[in-house]
């Protein structure tokens, strides 16, 4: 249930404006990926090119080729609606469907899509979901409950289940725990080691001892300067990245003395 | 040496005189609690005085109940200030008039609505009853009568023209929030602020002749009017549903498109129901700004004294235009009669405007995002 993605000679535009250049990528099945570097690199942009949630910044555009288990999600006919049933997402700030209740939260993918669903699978599927998630025990008596009642770690533990609800092939995470305190956040990376199992997970992070402990494979990004297209400046093991990288760039950036 | 006591003190407590600063009080005079209510009760009481000799000396024929609460809250207002001056000091006389200045705007701005709800229930009082709400003015001379036929005509053309504007400015509003984009949007952008400024008569004439060509001339009925109230609520739909979908977080729309959700579905299920209760709002502005046009319909419906329940076929009356017709047409002995007729209409118009507006909150109330556990 886990699929690689393979990233060749990636470029991505907003406009005219050259944002990320030549990345190249091959992200393993069942493992964690986390992109580091400073603000405005290009990481974010390059996560979202990988499910083609870019498309829906006006101007944004792709050029290259990026292959989930050898098929192309920019070829002919792709069909972005498909690639993201495929590819989930969980963004920087919680956020859950105001609208809804917890237990629609979860079902919000499959509800949303017009999907029919017996309740007993529904329920089933919930429970499977929270429990994924860690937040079935915290909130098994209240699905009923708006979402938006919850905690931020919890409501953000809400959205990884939701997003895991639909089953997709790879999990992609844009700083998940930028806006959560440090127990909420050790839930979340604790779930992310569980979840490894069974999805490809690839996580944006600002925090470098967070990359450090998370993840199997570290990719650094960089800018040259304002107005300077992000690149791809060292993508090797974890282990290898935060000890002896092989770029200047990379020592600098990991061990603080960056800029 | 020659320094007197106290000065002596201050250079051993504060080290050199010059430095150590001078003792400041922390506090200070104030008036005791319920100054201000008192001096706004006392104004008011001042000007009702005032008022009531005008009154009892005959110089006016009643009793100003605006001018008292006008005149009462200004007075207020200086006294209070210099009052607080004499007492209290500059900063805090400031402070007081600023804040009774704010108040005596909230009062300015209350007393028109105030007195107009009030004459109006006064004068709507005399044909409160039961024959009022079930009769029309079918072979109806002198005394009696109702206004049914114009109660049911108003509903009946506002909710035609409701049927008709809601879902055209709802969908205008959706395509310029969610797909509109360059110089295209921009255009109905332009259109739409034009179409809000079109004076209502206007918006009757256009009508008028957009029948006369299609049904031939002198054609009157409620559809009509139903038209020429859409072109005067479409604009107003589209603005407030538009400004509403723009609050909805893009968060929400990004959460949506990352679990495979089409743009369509993610408009229906979650950017339409998250934002429902600000809609319901804006059609409930929408409606009150032409439930009570006058202009439009008298043209295109023109008016009856009989029932008509039949939205395509002959003339139509609605209670706007049942108040201009009975005011205008009160004449010869029972013209009292027809005076009343109109108040009380135009009293069931403001209740009828009252109802729905609390039925919307309620709707919105209902469809709001749910906090809180």
């Amino acid at each position: 249930m886990s699929k690689s993605i393979d990233v060749t000679d990636l470029n991505v535009w907003y406009s005219d404006f050259l944002a990320v250049e030549g990345v190249n990528m091959h992200i393993e099945p069942r493992s964690v990926t986390a992109f580091i570097g400073p603000s405005g690199c290009g990481k974010s942009t390059f996560l979202r090119t990988l499910n083609r949630m870019h498309e829906v910044i006006p101007g944004a555009r792709v050029g290259g080729q990026v292959l989930l288990d050898g098929d192309d999600l920019y070829g002919t006919g792709v069909d972005p609606v498909a690639v993201r049933r495929q590819i989930g997402m969980v963004f920087q700030r919680p956020n859950p469907f105001p609208t809804m209740s917890i237990r629609d939260n979860v079902l919000a993918g499959v509800k949303l899509n017009n999907k029919r669903i017996a309740k007993s699978d529904a329920d089933d599927l919930v429970e499977r979901s929270l429990r994924g998630a860690n937040l079935w025990n915290e909130v098994k008596d209240r699905l009923a409950k708006p979402g938006a009642g919850l905690s931020g770690g919890q409501q953000q533990r809400l959205c990884i289940a939701r997003a895991i609800a639909v089953s997709p092939q790879v999990l992609l995470m844009d700083e998940p725990c930028s806006a959560l305190d440090p127990i909420s956040t050790y839930a979340i990376e604790e779930l992310i080691a569980k979840l490894k199992t069974e999805y490809t997970i690839v996580i944006v992070t600002h925090n470098m001892q967070q990359a450090s402990r998370v993840s199997d494979k570290t990719a650094f990004f960089n800018i040259a300067g304002t107005g300077k297209p992000g690149k791809l400046i060292e993508y090797g093991e974890t282990a290898t990245m935060f000890t002896t990288p092989r770029e200047q760039a990379t020592e600098d950036y990991v061990s603080g003395r960056f800029g | 040496m020659t320094t007197t006591a106290p000065e002596a003190e201050a250079a051993a407590v504060g080290g050199a005189p010059g430095i150590h600063s001078p003792h400041v009080p922390l506090t200070g005079g104030t008036l005791p609690r319920g100054t201000t209510w008192m001096v706004l009760a006392g104004g008011w009481l001042f000007a009702g005085a005032f008022f009531g000799l005008l009154w009892a000396a005959g110089i006016t024929t009643t009793f100003s109940l605006v001018g008292t609460v006008f005149f009462g809250t200004v007075l207020f207002d200086l006294v209070l200030y210099v009052i607080s001056r004499i007492v209290e000091g500059a900063r805090r006389a400031k402070d007081r008039l600023v804040t009774s200045l704010v108040s005596t705007a909230f009062v300015i701005a209350l007393l028109p609505l105030v007195s107009l709800i009030w004459t109006v229930v006064l004068g709507g009082m005399a044909r409160l009853d039961v024959a009022f709400f079930t009769q029309s003015m079918r072979n109806v001379v002198g005394e009696g009568g109702g206004a049914l036929h114009a109660i049911i005509g108003t509903l009946l053309i506002t909710l035609a023209a409701a049927v008709i504007s809601v879902p055209i400015g709802l969908l205008t509003s959706i395509y310029l929030v969610e797909y509109g984009r360059g110089p295209f949007a921009r255009a109905i952008t332009f259109l739409v602020d034009v179409m809000t400024g079109i004076p209502s008569i206007v918006a009757g004439l256009f009508v008028f002749a957009l029948f006369a060509l299609i049904a031939g001339p002198a054609v009157r009925n409620g559809f009509m009017g139903a038209v020429a109230l859409s072109v005067l609520m479409i604009p107003v739909v589209v603005r407030s549903s538009e400004e509403i979908l723009r609050l909805v977080p893009n968060e929400l729309r990004e959460a949506s498109y990352a679990l495979g959700v089409p743009k369509w579905l993610t408009i229906l299920k979650i950017v339409l129901p998250t934002s429902l209760a600000g809609i319901v709002t804006g059609v409930m502005l929408a409606i009150a700004r032409v439930i009570g046009e006058t202009a439009p319909l008298l043209l295109v419906t023109g008016f009856t004294f009989s029932m008509n329940y039949n939205l395509f076929d002959d003339r139509m009356m609605t209670l706007p235009v049942f108040v201009y017709t009975q005011y205008t047409q009160a004449a010869g002995v029972s013209a009292q009669a027809s005076i009343d007729r109109a108040w009380t209409a135009a009293l069931t118009l403001i209740v009828i405007m009252l109802v729905l507006n609390l039925a919307g909150r309620l709707i919105a109330k209902i469809f709001a995002p749910k906090r809180g556990l």
